[in-house]
């Protein structure tokens, strides 16, 4: 049995209470965060908890069955901090924040790991509205972007399905960045610092690429050599 | 027999959600179901005035849960069908006063005694959507062919996925034929374009609808309504029926003949 302290820290932010987990099983951990709180209910009551679950990966149920049971105690759970990109996927999936507002210790430049990293995130799924996917290289999508869901990424953005949503390429200024959709009438598109007003365009059937071309973001039909 | 619990939802407020759970309910409850529906929008409740019960109002899903009735006494019996029964939600109260594993239970409660559980989800995508999904075997989505309603449907959806919940049947209503031909409302392949989740009902706009709400009759149980035609058809299609999907251009209002003898569209 682990000591329940050594298990679970917990330290007071400006916007509510932040509680990080070691690398213990998750079941261990979540029952030593319960029964902190029914140790100690009032100073739990009512509270803004924010997870940092480091290394950890914690699928879907379980981070909604959390949430109940946290909400059962008054306790709304409003961000889950995660090391891993599935992990942080799953609570941006569920409305919860994946960010935390404190000055950030990662303020060191992290070697520029740009797009030429090679890595992609893949997306098997349709983003809809209220999805914000952030990643720092290329993102994939099978499936469409609907209206309200946001790609930010530092390198190129492909989509195969129908872009409607908001998209930003090359977040780090890579002017180099396409975009790519086979329906495209995004809402906002966006390469490194340039934006263009997609509604003017005229809409261009058929599969697209955006890049910049002199300074200037261009749609052009995808050409097919 | 254990009962579908079935929830409607929007996100958007003002779609139709109690208007849908009040039509659905009356139309299941007339083929002979034993039907419960439950008023999730705690504090503001108004399942109870659109089933014109809102006079016999004892006890409410707030007192089940905390113990000061048992759940029998919060079921308040329809004026015309014997099998249709409500629970109301608590207007004094907030939507923190019931959680998830509350609705859960009642709904197990309910299960065997019931074919049918309708919950009422209020709108919005906090604790009291939370508290009406949970429990669902199902999910109504419902809107309106207007594009900030299929947004917030749209976002909804998105939940109930990464929930893993079954993947939700949407209701498009208070569609106007004559506005989609003139190019001025967005037509139902529009939504379901984007959507992309399976249709189960189509109801066309209907004044007797508002007039049935504030009469506490709803339009299911109205013979003639087209809207109550489509509500009866979505309660068929629940219970696993196959019904053709209503021609909504047919049979339209004599002013529209009118219009249509006379050239204009």
């Amino acid at each position: 049995m682990h000591d329940l302290h050594s298990l679970v820290q917990i330290k007071g932010l400006r916007d509510g209470l932040l509680v990080s987990l070691t690398d213990a099983p998750w079941e261990d951990q979540q029952s030593a965060l319960l029964s902190h709180m029914d140790e100690q209910p009032s100073f739990f009551q009512g509270a803004r908890l924010a997870l940092d679950v480091g290394t950890q990966i914690l699928h879907v149920n379980e981070m909604v069955e959390l949430r109940d049971q946290l909400s059962d105690r008054n306790v709304a759970l409003w961000a889950v901090i995660s090391e891993s990109p599935t992990t942080e996927h799953t609570a941006q999936l569920l409305g919860l924040a994946t960010r935390i507002s404190k000055p950030h210790p990662e303020e060191t430049p992290l070697p520029s790991k740009g797009p030429n990293d090679e890595t992609a995130l893949f997306i098997n799924k349709t983003l809809r509205s209220g999805t914000r996917i952030e990643y720092p290289g290329h993102v994939v999508v099978l499936g469409d972007v609907n209206p309200g869901a946001e790609i930010v990424a530092e390198g190129n953005v492909i989509i195969w399905g129908k872009l409607r949503g908001a998209v930003h390429a090359g977040s780090k200024g890579d002017e180099n960045s396409k975009v790519c959709g086979l329906d495209f009438s995004p809402m906002q598109l966006r390469i490194a610092e340039k934006a263009v007003n997609t509604k003017k365009e005229r809409q261009i059937l058929g599969p697209v690429v955006a890049f910049i071309r002199n300074e200037r973001v261009v749609v052009e039909s995808w050409k097919f050599s | 027999m254990a009962a579908q619990v079935v929830t409607i939802s929007s996100g958007k407020g003002g779609v139709g959600k109690t208007t849908a759970v009040a039509n659905l309910a009356v139309a299941l409850a007339t083929d002979g179901g034993r039907v419960v529906c439950i008023d999730g929008d705690i504090g503001l409740r108004n399942l109870d005035v659109v089933m014109g019960l809102e006079n016999r109002i004892v006890y409410d899903i707030v007192d089940v849960i905390e113990g000061r009735c048992k759940l029998r006494q919060a079921m308040i019996r329809d004026k015309h069908l014997p099998e249709l029964y409500l629970i109301p939600a608590a207007q004094t109260r907030d939507k923190n006063s019931v959680s998830p594993s509350d609705m859960k239970r009642i709904c197990d409660e309910l299960r065997l005694s019931a074919d049918f559980i309708l919950i009422d989800s209020p709108a919005g995508i906090e604790r009291g959507f939370r508290n009406a999904i949970a429990p669902a075997d199902r999910v109504l989505v419902i809107t309106n062919p207007e594009v900030s309603a299929v947004r917030d449907a749209d976002r909804v959806i998105g939940i109930l996925e990464a929930e893993e919940k079954h993947s939700p049947s949407l209701v498009i209503n208070r569609l106007n034929p004559n506005l989609v031909k003139q190019h001025d409302m967005l037509s139902a392949e529009d939504v379901l374009d984007l959507l992309g989740i399976q249709l189960i009902g189509i109801v066309p706009e209907d004044e007797g609808v508002i007039v049935g709400s504030n009469r506490g009759v709803p339009v299911a149980q109205d013979p003639k309504s087209r809207a109550g035609q489509a509500f009866r058809n979505i309660a068929h299609r629940l219970k696993g029926e196959e019904v053709p999907f209503m021609d909504l251009d047919k049979q339209s209002g004599l002013w529209d003949r009118i219009q249509k003898m006379t050239g204009r569209r």
